[in-house]
């Protein structure tokens, strides 16, 4: 009786801890997005105020307000950048996805001579820090023309994304069981029926989180872009974050403003393939 | 019919090698001859002074150099060891749970939604020394009446970044590690319970050899990725002050793109490309070790 009562407190004080240790650790991942959101309703004499303003008196939604509202004179084209971003991200997210299914299929169900040197060599590519690249890209695009424009940020981010889009759906093909695909070509599939009707249903959920990696990296990508855009025309929203810097103020209202337009998509397109990236990453039991 | 046709897995590899050698391959061989030469962007001229490893020397005899090696060297390898032991923890406390897991999950994503750029601005933010959260929540708990000089001071303009760079990384560890402990088979948890095993043990034993595939997934992920933590630094301090949390990326991009000195940019460039290599490659064999061990490889 008395071990059992033990036994009982024990099992709770440890489920106590366990809340406590769960609970501190999401508001140290939540405190710093929220306190962003926070602060872009509420006016610059607040976010300034000394001694602090812990309990906003007004919120409003005039950062907002200022960055639709005021383009042209002299205010952030947010819009446009917007729409840069989103041509630019998922465009090169549907490219990378097909060459990266085509390269992942190639891995996972080929044998071939070098075939981990190919592998290396392709993962070494994604490995070349953004700043590096940068340098010779920018004195290569600028000689084709491609600087400043959709098609040359888009090129740069399918090879961006390939190598890992790659890994990823290799990964995922690796664990559909190779039978499966076997037993529908005995059944009289083609090798590309096999792949369309039996092994691609059964890694989709794969590809799309191979597909939400390759989106949020070039929806966020900025080392790269903000050398290789220039004008309105071209540049993504990560660079319009800068436009709210000048020489020694910040205008944290209205960065938070654009920090807020600029999670919106990534939040939305995540929550919406979660379904699929959750199902996707429990496949790995089929293969245990 | 039978003409000479290209196996199918190099038809299928191919849009990926032309993409990766138009891209990467040829502006990187570019670069490479460019380091070799004082090419400055004023004076495009100097492109076709062929200069030997001057650049080089330059590089390795320069002590601006050799700091930013260090601390970029001591960050990541301090980053990535506390990202992947948090990320573990955290994939654990979710993995307990039973009640609104996903809610949990979707949650943990949120730092991987954020731009680093994104990350950069919202810690500097943070840790302002004036209207920044942590120092008004230090001084209103009273804890300390002046400001301190997060971003001013050297070592503490390390650790901010440190912290900004873990905020933004540690969910990634934590998703790959949780998809891996969902693929742990029941039956051997099971059975070590049954034999006796102490929830250590368990762990120890079974759980973690099935996961250590996807630790190296996330780790050698990371390690194509760490470069990402230039824009973070870049934001935050720019390499300053003087110096003080100058990194080698945030050098490699002063030089090239402030002093216009590309040839010797690129040099360092390339050094910095080897050190990433490094990296790489270690993590992949480990991955390659550990998925062996389960029968994964191919």
């Amino acid at each position: 009786m008395n071990e059992n009562l033990k036994h009982r407190i024990k099992a709770r004080i440890l489920k106590a801890l366990h809340l406590v240790a769960l609970f501190i650790a999401m508001a140290i991942i939540c405190v710093p997005g929220l306190w962003i959101v926070l602060n872009s309703f509420r006016p610059t004499v607040e976010i300034m105020a000394k001694p602090p303003v812990w309990i906003p008196s007004e919120l409003n939604l005039d950062n907002y307000r200022a960055m639709f509202g005021a383009v042209g004179e002299g205010g952030v084209p947010v819009v446009q950048y917007f729409t840069n971003s989103l041509i630019i991200s998922v465009t090169s997210t549907v490219i990378a996805i097909l060459v990266g299914m085509a390269g992942g299929y190639a891995f996972a169900r080929y044998r071939f001579k070098g075939k981990a040197g190919i592998f290396i060599g392709l993962m070494l590519t994604r490995a070349v820090p953004g700043v590096s690249l940068s340098l010779p890209l920018f004195i290569v695009m600028a000689k084709t023309g491609l600087i400043d424009t959709h098609v040359g940020l888009i090129l740069v981010y399918v090879a961006l994304n390939v190598p890992f889009t790659i890994w990823l759906i290799d990964g995922f093909f690796r664990q559909v069981p190779i039978e499966l695909a076997e037993a529908a070509e005995i059944d009289g599939c083609t090798r590309w029926q096999a792949f369309w009707k039996v092994e691609f249903p059964v890694a989709r959920a794969g590809i799309a989180s191979a597909g939400i990696f390759a989106f949020l990296t070039s929806w966020n990508e900025y080392a790269l872009a903000s050398q290789l855009t220039r004008s309105t025309f071209s540049k993504t929203m990560p660079v319009g974050l800068r436009d709210f810097t000048s020489e020694f103020t910040i205008n944290w209202g209205g960065m938070c403003a654009l920090a807020v337009l600029m999670i919106i998509p990534a939040l939305i397109l995540t929550f919406i393939v979660q379904k699929h990236l959750i199902a996707g990453l429990t496949f790995g039991g089929v293969k245990g | 019919m039978s003409r000479l046709k290209p196996p199918a897995w190099f038809v299928l590899l191919l849009p990926a090698i032309i993409i990766l050698a138009a891209v990467v391959l040829i502006p990187l061989l570019l670069s490479l001859y460019s380091s070799f030469t004082p090419y400055r962007l004023t004076r495009p001229d100097s492109l076709y002074r062929w200069i030997g490893f001057a650049n080089y020397e330059k590089a390795l005899t320069s002590i601006h150099f050799w700091t930013a090696f260090g601390r970029t060297v001591l960050l990541l390898t301090i980053a990535l060891n506390l990202e992947m032991l948090m990320g573990l923890g955290l994939a654990l406390l979710v993995n307990k749970v039973t009640w609104g897991q996903r809610t949990l999950r979707t949650i943990m994503m949120f730092p991987m939604m954020f731009s680093p750029i994104l990350v950069g601005f919202q810690f500097k933010f943070i840790f302002n020394d004036n209207v920044g959260l942590v120092n008004n929540a230090l001084q209103s708990l009273g804890l300390t009446d002046q400001a301190i000089p997060w971003l001013v001071d050297g070592k503490l303009a390390f650790f901010s970044i440190l912290v900004a760079e873990m905020w933004s990384a540690t969910s990634v560890f934590a998703i790959l590690i949780l998809a891996g402990l969902f693929a742990v088979p029941r039956d051997p948890i099971e059975a070590a319970t049954v034999d006796g095993c102490t929830p250590w043990q368990t762990f120890r034993h079974i759980t973690l050899p099935f996961i250590m595939p996807f630790i190296y997934i996330a780790l050698a992920i990371r390690s194509l990725d760490v470069a990402r933590a230039y824009d973070i630094v870049q934001i935050m301090t720019n390499g300053g002050p003087a110096r003080r949390t100058e990194l080698l990326w945030t050098l490699i991009g002063r030089t090239g793109y402030v002093d216009a000195r590309m040839g010797y940019a690129n040099a360092m460039g390339y050094i910095s490309i080897f050190l990433a290599i490094f990296f790489t490659v270690y993590f992949f064999r480990k991955l390659n070790a550990a998925r062996g061990e389960l029968g994964m490889a191919s």
